[in-house]
C-alpha cells in the first residue's frame, strides 16, 4: 500500500520530535526507523518520494540517514528545518555514546567488563562481515565487478593504502570499465 | 583550535567526503588514521569504540563522536561529530537543488553503478581488519564466524545476538 504525502508541511517541533524518536530507537541501522516515521507514521514524504530521496543521498558521500536528515529539513523549512532535524536525529545518541564512553572508562579496568567488550567487538565485527557478505553476494556472477572489489580490498585492506588514492584510482576506473565492459 | 582538534577535523572531514556507499566503507581508513598515522588509540581500542558505537541507539558513524571525546574530550567530541556529518551534508543541500536535472540520466546510472564494487571492496577490508582484531582466541573466532551466520540467516534482532556476544565474553569461555 502506498500512502500520499499529507498535504501541510510540518513544524520545526515536529521535525525535531521526529528524528529524536528515529535517534532514540534506531539501533543497528537506522534507516528503516526513518522510513517508517517519515513515510508511514509522519507521512511528510510518500513512499516514491522518499525513495527518490534516499538515491540521492546514496549517489553522495556520507553517512545516508544524516544526509536524508538535512535534506528533508531543508525542502520543508530551509537552514532552520536542515539544523532541526540533523540535531533532533543526533543529540539524544550522541549524548548516550558519551556517557557509555564515560561509564567504559571508568569500569573498563575490571576483566569481567574488558571479557565483555572482546565478546561485544567480535560480535560488532561479525556485523560488519555479515554486510560486507551480503553487497558482495549480487557480484558473484559478474568477473569484472568482483575483480575491482579484490583489488579495491587488496589495495585499502591489505597494503593499507590511504582511503584518498584508492577512491581516485578506482572509482573512476571501476566506473569506466564497467560502463564500456559489462553487459 | 589546538593541534588535535585539527588533526580531528581534517581527518573527518575527509572521510565525511570520501564516504561514498555509506559510513562502513571509511572504516579501514578510519582505523589507519586513528591507530597507524596519529597512534591515538590501539587497534583493539578502536575495535571496542566501533563496538560500543553498533551497540547504541543511533547512526553507526557516533564512531566518531566517542573517538573524538577519548582524543580531546566534550570539544574533540563535538569537533569530530560536526566534520562527519556536516560536509557531507552540505554538498548534498547543494546538489539537492539540481538533483531533478540528472537523477534520471545515464551517466547518474552509470557512475553509481560504478562505485558499487569499490563500496564492496572497502567495508569487506573494514570488516576483516576489525575480525584480525577481535579474534584473538580461537574461541572468540569461531563466535565470530557463527555470529556472521546468524546476521546473515536470521531476523533475529542485531542488538540480542551483540548482547548474547557481549554475555559470552563476560562468561570468560572465549579467553
Amino acid at each position: 500500500m502506498t500512502l500520499p504525502a499529507r498535504s501541510s508541511p510540518p513544524s520545526l517541533r515536529e521535525l525535531f520530535t521526529g528524528f529524536l524518536t528515529v535517534g532514540v530507537f534506531g539501533f543497528g541501522g537506522v534507516l528503516p526507523w526513518a522510513r517508517r516515521m517519515i513515510v508511514e507514521q509522519r507521512r511528510w514524504l510518500s513512499g516514491p518520494e522518499f525513495t527518490d530521496m534516499l538515491a540521492l543521498c546514496q549517489f553522495l558521500p556520507g553517512p545516508n540517514i544524516i544526509n536524508v536528515s538535512a535534506a528533508l529539513g531543508y525542502r520543508f523549512a530551509g537552514w532552520p528545518g536542515a539544523i532541526t532535524c540533523f540535531t533532533g536525529l543526533m543529540f539524544a545518541p550522541m549524548a548516550i555514546i558519551v556517557a557509555l564512553g564515560m561509564l567504559y572508562a571508568r569500569i573498563g579496568g575490571y576483566p569481567v567488563v574488558q571479557h565483555a567488550f572482546a565478546g561485544l567487538a567480535a560480535g560488532a565485527s561479525a556485523m560488519v562481515m555479515a554486510t560486507a557478505l551480503k553487497i558482495a553476494a549480487p557480484l558473484g556472477r559478474r568477473p569484472l565487478a568482483l575483480c575491482i572489489a579484490v583489488l579495491t580490498f587488496i589495495a585499502a585492506g591489505l597494503l593499507r593504502v590511504p582511503l584518498l588514492y584508492v577512491v581516485l584510482v578506482f572509482a573512476p576506473a571501476s566506473i569506466l570499465l564497467l560502463a564500456n565492459f559489462e553487459r | 583550535m589546538n593541534d588535535t582538534l585539527i588533526a580531528l577535523a581534517t581527518i573527518y572531514a575527509q572521510l565525511s567526503l570520501l564516504a561514498f556507499g555509506g559510513g562502513n566503507s571509511i572504516l579501514p581508513e578510519m582505523q589507519r588514521q586513528v591507530v597507524d598515522v596519529q597512534h591515538w588509540m590501539t587497534a583493539r581500542e578502536f575495535a571496542s569504540m566501533y563496538a560500543l558505537a553498533q551497540a547504541a541507539p543511533g547512526p553507526n558513524m557516533l564512531v566518531s563522536t566517542l573517538i573524538g571525546w577519548r582524543v580531546a574530550g566534550l570539544s574533540g567530541a563535538l569537533v569530530a561529530t560536526f566534520a562527519m556529518t556536516w560536509p557531507s551534508c552540505l554538498l548534498t543541500l547543494a546538489v539537492s537543488s539540481v538533483w531533478f536535472r540528472f537523477r534520471d540520466a545515464r551517466w547518474r546510472k552509470l557512475v553509481q553503478a560504478g562505485i558499487v564494487p569499490v563500496t564492496v571492496g572497502l567495508v569487506m577490508a573494514g570488516a576483516v581488519l576489525l575480525t584480525r582484531t577481535t579474534s584473538a582466541t580461537l574461541p572468540t573466532f569461531l563466535m565470530t564466524v557463527v555470529a556472521t551466520a546468524i546476521f546473515l540467516r536470521s531476523k533475529l534482532h542485531p542488538l540480542i545476538v551483540l548482547a548474547a556476544a557481549a554475555a559470552l565474553g563476560a562468561s570468560g569461555v572465549l579467553v
